[in-house]
């Protein structure tokens, strides 16, 4: 199922030398030579200013808050977790169902955590919350969830405990959670006047959003069946 | 005027057709061992990344307009890894502060704004005569380029709150705004508090009449914002268009816009889920525009359930109709049995979230038809009546994460659904990613609705710096095949033949390595669009390039040239328009090529057609011959598989001018 190359892509490759030197006449990237004023309209039925160049780009300023750093600095756990669950599938069900579902969010979070490190990071951000999570505190740790949706640690080893149907409906339930509570915190955030943004931000919450409730729908479907 | 250095193009293509068939112990990249593909490993940079290139050829590349793009932000991002003085300070004031008033104004001052590249990415394309219009998370920019020649610059408009999906319609250019910072005035600095009256999210509309003084004529506000829209002709009213309206933002509160609210339709029958907005827009007085019905189109026909949609999925067909309380409740239980249900109460289900919305609708008004990508599903939409579309269909598929796109054939007989995993933001297209996540899926429309075919993902191996996965594209109007050309983010562009549903294969394509070599930075096409002969692809951080197609085993010049005889005034791609080609000589050796290429019409034959189109090319008449050739390809026409026999047909028909 993975992306691999038969013999007939491999001759293409080769084919593809007689394109290739054609490359020759690929262009240099151009500035134009002339570039009319920048207008920035008003208000419906408002006249048009016209803006420098500087004034365009600061325009283009973005900023975050305090909300928005915890927001990534919980959602790299919360991922977290979803990784480890999906850890757990191919010792434990042969549901193909399951192990697509499984592969494709471990993939997915798995790199959605590099990115939310590095928007932490080049903001200058921890990329852990100072102190971990004020959710856990002062409660029986093994029961409670470190935040909304995951799994405590009592029922983590339970699911690890399972095989075959049993894991099958323990991993979609809990998953289920798992994700509608990313959603929660994505809701949650955006309650905060001024959250969620930063550009990069929003089109991050707009892809949870997005990916989660089409994942969401696959595993009831999924949860519905067994 | 700052010049980019680059390496010199001739020697990246020597370099490239070495490396292509080099063996793989030899490459260059050794993260990428297995892969032959020339996408594979170009070398990284901003204006001076490798390119390879198959098929096309590279008109121009037009690097972003000035004020929106900032290379020195964006590089002073790689080079800021380590600022240790600055890093300490930052973490001082988070540790310190727990009030959150505080820490926000400590974390402002602590890190200065960020340079953010999506603030300027350029994103979806329109046309309008020789003008292109080129959306941006921070306005629009129109270039002037009659067949994709001598480009021009000719208008910047700043308006900032993303994504900047256009459309065009004479004089009006509208554009689709979904961020919460977006204001009404086209203003930044965001916007106070929860609920303001200066915000603004839905569809703008500028008159451009006057390049010297655009103006913004009207602003129409939605419930979940404008991610993307579609324009709607009037079936026989000129001076209405319609807009569908897809917003896949959070719903905003009641007490910022009345009639907005959010919720499970269990809870809420009036819920702003679950539905698009038709906007009727008069022509004479866009300022009138307004939003006119939100139909309900996932509702379950029998049941009237408006969130029907996904509960119609196959692997839940042994269960009884289902409600939105009882499926809720299964999934109670289900957790129950399992003694999972006691975390905090804020972990319990509070209503699932699925198929809320379109993410984009692709119309094709000729046949009353639209293709909805909807996130879980792939829908389709009878638009007799286009204030009330009905839905016909809906696809599901476990493999495609979110439906994205969705464009017909020329022939309204399929589909090519687009699938938006990872949202554009990923790197999507590495060795351990399957080829049918994040590919299309091409559908067959059939008396009993849709068929789902094959899947196509561009088979190379991208690296993890490159965000990647299948996006916007358009027909290339070749005469007797089905070809799309795509943009697939920092993968390049594709152009792929899907004639035959179950065996999509490319036939051109341009890559550009990305950005950096470690790190994701957003880059790459968000579409590639034919129009009027050339391709236009707009690059999200680099700006626009412009191709053209090159004869190949795949594709003859006789097929390019009637696919460029095809010209509209005015394009919007996802308001598709029905090609009809010209009886030119040329179409009737478009086809022919395809015959001979297929081999259903072979020697003799073969070459009388070519005769006779030869006669037709020296304006002399058809020769005695001709109808006996007529009756000879009607005659391989029976032998023949569905697309030749169509081929067949319009070629004799062309031969009997």
């Amino acid at each position: 199922m993975v992306n691999s190359f038969d013999g007939k892509i491999s001759r293409r490759g080769c084919v593809i030398i007689a394109g290739l030197f054609l490359a020759m006449a690929s262009p240099a990237f151009a500035h134009m030579e002339i570039d009319p004023p920048i207008f920035q309209p008003g208000a419906p039925g408002q006249p048009a200013r016209e803006l420098t160049v500087e004034e365009s780009l600061d325009l283009g300023q973005s900023h975050f808050i305090e909300a928005d750093v915890a927001f990534m600095q919980d959602m790299i756990i919360h991922h977290g977790q979803a990784v480890d669950m999906g850890d757990l599938i191919a010792a434990r069900t042969d549901h193909a169902g399951i192990h697509l579902a499984g592969e494709r969010i471990s993939l997915s979070q798995t790199t959605e955590i590099e990115w939310m490190r590095t928007w932490l990071e080049r903001r200058g951000q921890q990329t852990a919350r100072p102190g971990g999570h004020h959710h856990a505190m002062g409660h029986d740790m093994a029961d409670m969830p470190v935040m909304t949706g995951m799994l405590s640690p009592a029922q983590m080893i339970e699911l690890a405990a399972s095989q075959g149907v049993e894991f099958d409906r323990l991993y979609l339930s809990g998953m289920i959670l798992h994700h509608q509570g990313a959603l929660d915190m994505v809701e949650t955030l955006l309650t905060e006047p001024g959250a969620g943004e930063d550009p990069e931000l929003s089109e991050f919450l707009g892809s949870i959003i997005a990916d989660q409730s089409a994942e969401i729908t696959r595993m009831r479907a999924m949860l519905a069946g067994l | 005027m700052p010049s980019y250095k680059h390496i010199n193009p001739a020697m990246a293509a020597l370099t490239m057709a070495l490396s292509a068939c080099t063996p793989a112990d030899q490459a260059a990249d050794e993260t990428i061992e297995t892969n032959s593909d020339p996408r594979a490993g170009l070398s990284a940079g901003l204006y001076d990344a490798g390119e390879a290139v198959w098929n096309l050829e590279h008109l121009h590349a037009l690097q972003s307009p000035p004020g929106f793009f900032d290379p020195d932000a964006l590089w002073s991002r790689v080079l800021a890894d380590e600022p240790e003085e600055e890093t300490e300070a930052v973490e001082a004031s988070v540790a310190e502060g727990d009030g959150e008033g505080e820490t926000e104004a400590e974390a402002e001052e602590a890190a200065p704004p960020p340079p953010n590249p999506i603030s300027f990415a350029n994103s979806d394309l329109a046309f309008t005569g020789d003008r292109v219009i080129m959306g941006n998370f921070h306005g629009f920019n129109i270039f002037e380029a009659p067949r994709g020649e001598n480009p021009e610059h000719i208008l910047s408009v700043v308006c900032p709150g993303g994504q900047g999906d256009v459309s065009v319609h004479g004089d009006l250019v509208f554009f689709s705004a979904e961020q919460g910072r977006a204001r009404l005035d086209c203003g930044a600095g965001g916007v106070e508090g929860e609920s303001s009256s200066e915000r603004f999210r839905g569809i703008r509309i500028f008159d451009i009449s006057d390049i010297s003084a655009p103006v913004q004529v009207a602003a129409i506000q939605t419930c979940r914002g404008s991610h993307t829209h579609t324009q709607v002709p009037h079936p026989t009213d000129p001076d209405t268009l319609y807009i569908y309206n897809s917003g896949t933002g959070s719903v905003r509160p009641d007490t910022e816009l009345e009639g907005c609210s959010d919720g499970e339709p269990g809870d809420n029958p009036d819920t702003s889920l679950y539905s698009i907005d038709v906007i009727k827009v008069p022509l004479n007085a866009p300022s009138e525009a307004m939003i006119i019905n939100s139909p309900r189109i996932f509702e379950d026909r029998e049941t009237g359930q408006i969130n029907g949609l996904w509960m119609g999925d196959p692997v839940e067909e042994d269960e009884e109709e289902s409600t939105e309380v009882e499926a809720e409740a299964t999934d109670a239980e289900a957790v129950e049995d399992t003694e999972m249900a006691d975390a905090e109460p804020e972990a319990t289900p509070h209503g699932t979230r699925a198929t809320v919305s379109c993410h984009d609708i692709g119309v094709y008004p000729d046949f009353n038809l639209a293709a909805g990508a909807c996130g879980g599903n792939g829908i389709l939409l009878d638009i007799s009546d286009p204030e009330n579309p009905s839905r016909i269909d809906d696809l599901y598929d476990p493999n495609m994460a979110y439906w994205h796109s969705a464009v017909f054939n020329n022939d309204a007989t399929k589909i090519l659904f687009s699938d938006e995993w990872g949202g554009g933001v990923s790197a999507r297209c590495r060795a351990e990613d399957p080829m049918e996540w994040g590919a299309n899926v091409v559908a067959d429309i059939t008396e009993d609705g849709m068929v789902q075919g094959a899947y196509f993902k561009i088979p190379t191996i991208q690296t993890d710096a490159e965000n990647c996965v299948s996006h916007n594209g358009s027909i290339v109007p070749v005469p007797g095949r089905d070809i799309i050309v795509q943009g697939w983010y920092s993968g390049g562009i594709s152009v792929i033949d899907f004639t035959d549903s179950n065996n999509p294969y490319e036939l051109a394509f341009f890559d550009r390595g990305p950005i950096d070599a470690d790190q994701l930075y957003l880059a790459g096409y968000w579409a590639a669009y034919w129009h009027n002969g050339r391709i236009f692809a707009p690059e999200i951080a680099r700006g626009l390039d412009i191709f053209r197609l090159l004869p190949s085993e795949h594709l003859t010049a006789n097929e390019i040239a009637a696919a460029e005889l095809i010209n509209f005034d005015e394009g919007n791609t996802q308001t598709q328009r029905h090609i009809v080609w010209p009886d030119q000589p040329v179409v009737a050796r478009a086809y022919l090529d395809q015959l001979v290429r297929s081999e259903a019409i072979t020697g003799m034959l073969a070459d009388q057609i070519d005769a006779e189109i030869s006669q037709w090319e020296n304006g002399d008449a058809p020769s005695d011959q001709s109808a006996q050739i007529v009756i000879d390809m009607q005659m391989v026409s029976e032998m023949a598989s569905p697309d030749d026999a169509r081929r067949l047909s319009k070629l004799s028909g062309l031969l009997q001018r």
